[in-house]
C-alpha cells in the first residue's frame, strides 16, 4: 500500500477490507467467472455502509481494485446521485485511487440500476449492486428449493409466469431486472437494470461482476458471454421506448428519465446517463 | 434550468453537519458523556453489545451516543467496527455453572440448592412514573452489600434434571470447530451452532414476536423457564505455547434454559427438551425470547409437525438480523428513478392495450 493511501484510509487496509477477506471474495469471483450466471455463496462482511445500499458491489470492487485503477460509480445512470457520491467517496478515502465520471476513462465501474450508454470495451469491469440475486425468488421464497431448481435447470415456473402475464395482461409485465438466460444454462437476474440495458449484457467485451452483500452471493458474466432475455417466438423481448428525444442533448437512443416540471402534467425527458449526456453536449478531446 | 442530477455532494456534507448539530441538541444542556451512557443506560448498552456481537461497554456506549439513541443504528456501528477486528484466539466454551451469580431464578422449583436470587430486576415494580427521578442528584437508597454465593452451591437446574435423566443429555464436547456465521454464508437446514449464533445476534423485537407467536399456538410449545441466571463468567483461552487454559477476563451474561416436554420415540425415552438463550449483560427479555425461539426451531429434530413461522429456520434466521433488515427496508429511500421509469413505460403500454381492447369490444 502506498503511503498516500495509508494516510487517506485512516488506518484501515487498502480498500477497507483485510487481505484475507479480499482473497476469499476473489476465490468466489473466480468460481463465478468459471460458471457464468451461477450464484456463488460467499461470506459477505458487514460493511460500514448499510445492507441494501450496495454492500455486495462495494465488496467486489474492494476486492479487485488496485492503485492504478480509475473508478467510476453511478446510481440510476448518474455520477452525482447521493449514494453514488457516497460510495465514490468511500473508495477515494480508503484507496486513494483516481476517480472519474467518464465511462471511457474508467477501468472499474460500479453501478446501481444502469449500464452506461457508452459502449464498454475489453479490459473494463462492470460491478453491479444486487439486492435480490435469485431470479426465481418471487416464485419460490425458499433458497433450499431454488438452489435445487438451478441445479436441475428447472425453469419451467419462470416461463409459466411470463406466459400468465401475456394471458392476463397481453404482455410480459416485468419492467426491470428482467430475467436472462446465461449461455443456455443458468437463469440470472441482471440486477434491477431496465430492460433497455439487457441487450448491452449480451456478448459484452467487458467483464460483468454482480455482488449481493446481504444475500451473500456473487455471480459473473465473463466477456463475450451470450445473454438471452427470456421471451416467446410470438412475444419477443422488447425494451422501453420514448416518443421524445433527450431535451438536453437531443439523443434519440438513450434511456430517458422523466422529470415532473409542474402539477399540470408537464414532463421533461433527459438522459439517465449523465456522463453520456454531458459528453454529447461538450465533446471532449479523446 | 436542469438541476435534477447535481448537488448530491454538497447536500450530503450539509446533511452530516446538520446531523452533528442535532445530535448535540440544545447546547445549553450539558453534553452526555460516554461513561454516563455506560453507567446509566446500561441495558441499552447490553442490547447493543448483544446484537452488535461485540462485548465492549465503552464502544457500545459511544455507538449509542453517536446514533442519537437509535439502538439499531448503534448496533450497526458496532458491527461495522467488529467486522474489521482480527481474530486473535477462540475462547473455550463459557462455563455458566461457575458463574458469579447476580440473579438466579427458577420457575420450575419452589426451592433449590442456592435458592432464588432476585437481583436488580424490574419484575414486581409497579410501573408508575417516578417523578422523584426527574429531580437530579437524588442518591439511590442504600443497599446491603451483595453476598457472594460459591458457584458450586448453585448448580444449574438443567444439571439437576440431568442427574435423573429427565432432560435430554447436554451435547458432549464436539471435535469439529463450530461454524462462524460471520465467516461463512448460512446454509439450511441450519445446524445448531449456526442457529444459536444467528439467534444470539438476532433482533430482540423480532425474536420476542416469534417467541410470543409460539406461545399463542403458532407452533405448539409448552415451555417452562427452568432457570434464568445472570452474572459474571470467566473467558478462558488456551494459548498454543502454554497448552492449558488461562483466564483473560470476565463478561456479564444472562442465560436462560427453557424446558419443554417431548414424548419420546423408539430411540429416546420421554423426557424434557430444552431451548437455550444467552445474551450479554442483563438482556433478559432477549435471552428468554431466544430460548423459546431456539426450542421452536428444533421441531424438525424432534419430528414435530412444522406448521408455523416460528418453527421454520429459513424463515426465522433469514429475517432475524436487524442490520440486514434495517438496511434493506431503508434502501427504498435510495433513488429508483430508472426502475420507476420502466414501470411507468410498462403501465402506459398496458393501459393503451386495455383501452384498445375496450374500444374494440364496444
Amino acid at each position: 500500500m502506498t503511503a498516500t493511501a495509508e494516510r487517506l484510509s485512516g488506518g484501515y487496509n487498502f480498500a477497507y477490507l483485510d487481505e484475507q477477506t479480499k482473497r476469499m471474495i476473489r476465490r468466489a469471483l473466480l468460481k463465478a467467472v468459471a460458471v457464468p450466471g451461477y450464484q456463488v455463496p460467499f461470506a459477505g462482511r458487514e460493511m460500514p455502509l448499510p445492507y441494501g445500499w450496495g454492500t455486495g458491489g462495494i465488496q467486489v470492487t474492494a476486492s479487485i481494485i488496485g492503485p492504478d485503477d480509475r473508478l467510476k460509480v453511478i446510481d440510476q445512470g448518474s455520477d452525482n446521485t447521493t449514494n453514488a457520491v457516497s460510495i465514490r467517496r468511500f473508495f477515494a478515502k480508503t484507496t486513494g485511487v483516481a476517480v472519474t465520471t467518464r465511462t471511457a476513462d474508467a477501468t472499474v465501474i460500479q453501478s446501481r440500476h444502469r449500464i452506461p450508454e457508452t459502449s464498454l470495451r475489453a479490459g473494463q469491469i462492470m460491478v453491479f449492486q444486487v439486492p435480490i440475486p435469485e431470479p426465481l425468488r418471487w416464485l419460490e421464497p425458499r433458497e433450499t428449493v431454488t438452489r435445487r431448481m438451478h441445479a436441475e435447470a428447472d425453469y419451467g415456473l419462470m416461463y409459466v409466469k411470463l406466459y400468465e402475464d401475456i394471458a392476463r395482461m397481453g404482455r410480459i409485465t416485468t419492467a426491470y431486472d428482467y430475467p436472462v438466460m446465461i449461455h443456455g444454462r443458468y437463469l440470472m437476474r441482471p440486477s434491477p437494470i431496465p430492460r433497455f440495458d439487457n441487450p448491452k449484457l449480451d456478448r459484452s467485451p467487458a467483464l460483468m461482476l454482480f455482488g449481493a452483500g446481504r444475500e451473500k452471493r456473487i455471480y459473473a458474466l465473463p466477456p463475450h458471454t451470450p445473454v438471452k432475455s427470456l421471451d416467446f417466438d410470438d412475444h419477443p423481448f422488447t425494451v422501453e421506448r420514448w416518443s421524445q428525444r433527450c431535451q438536453r442533448c437531443g439523443s434519440a437512443d438513450s434511456f430517458l428519465d422523466e422529470i415532473v416540471m409542474d402539477d399540470r402534467g408537464t414532463r421533461r425527458f433527459v438522459c439517465s446517463d449523465t456522463d453520456y449526456c454531458d459528453g454529447r453536449l461538450a465533446p471532449q478531446a479523446p | 434550468m436542469y438541476v435534477a442530477v447535481k448537488g448530491g455532494e454538497a447536500a450530503i456534507d450539509a446533511a452530516h453537519r446538520l446531523l452533528a448539530e442535532r445530535r448535540r441538541g440544545d447546547p445549553a444542556v450539558p453534553e452526555l458523556s460516554v461513561p454516563q451512557i455506560r453507567e446509566q443506560l446500561a441495558l441499552a448498552v447490553d442490547r447493543v453489545m448483544t446484537e452488535g456481537a461485540l462485548y465492549d461497554v465503552d464502544l457500545a456506549a459511544l455507538a449509542i451516543k453517536q446514533a442519537r439513541g437509535d439502538l439499531v443504528e448503534a448496533i450497526f456501528l458496532l458491527r461495522a467496527y467488529r467486522t474489521t477486528l482480527p481474530r486473535l484466539a477462540t475462547s473455550e466454551p463459557v462455563d455458566t455453572a461457575t458463574m458469579r451469580i447476580a440473579r438466579r431464578i427458577s420457575a420450575t422449583f419452589k426451592d433449590l440448592p442456592g435458592g432464588q436470587i432476585l437481583g436488580a430486576t424490574f419484575d414486581y415494580t409497579h410501573r408508575l412514573l417516578d417523578f422523584a427521578l426527574a429531580a437530579e442528584n437524588a442518591s439511590p437508597p442504600a443497599v446491603a452489600p451483595v453476598r457472594t454465593i460459591p458457584a458450586e452451591a448453585m448448580p444449574r437446574v438443567t444439571d439437576l434434571l440431568d442427574t435423573e435423566g429427565l432432560i435430554e443429555a447436554p451435547e458432549t464436547a464436539r471435535t469439529a470447530a463450530p461454524v462462524d456465521i460471520t465467516r461463512s454464508p448460512p446454509t439450511y437446514p441450519a445446524p445448531r451452532d449456526q442457529r444459536l449464533q444467528a439467534l444470539a445476534r438476532g433482533d430482540e423485537g423480532f425474536l420476542l414476536a416469534m417467541a410470543y407467536s409460539t406461545q399463542r399456538g403458532y407452533g405448539h410449545s409448552h415451555p417452562f423457564a427452568a432457570e434464568i441466571r445472570q452474572g459474571q463468567v470467566s473467558i478462558e483461552i488456551v494459548p498454543p505455547e502454554l497448552g492449558f487454559a488461562i483466564t483473560i477476563g470476565e463478561i456479564a451474561v444472562t442465560e436462560c434454559h427453557m424446558v419443554n416436554q417431548f414424548k419420546g420415540n423408539e430411540a429416546a425415552p420421554p423426557q424434557f427438551t430444552s431451548g437455550y438463550g444467552i445474551a450479554f449483560g442483563g438482556a433478559e427479555r432477549k435471552a428468554m425470547a431466544m430460548a423459546l425461539a431456539d426450542r421452536a426451531l428444533r421441531a424438525r429434530e424432534f419430528g414435530e409437525e412444522i406448521t408455523a413461522p416460528g418453527q421454520d429456520d429459513e424463515f426465522v434466521l433469514s429475517h432475524s438480523d436487524n442490520v440486514e433488515a434495517s438496511g434493506f427496508v431503508q434502501h427504498l429511500k435510495l433513488p429508483h428513478y430508472v426502475d420507476f421509469q420502466s414501470e411507468l413505460d410498462l403501465l402506459r403500454r398496458l393501459r393503451e392495450g386495455w383501452n384498445t381492447r375496450r374500444e374494440a369490444a364496444e
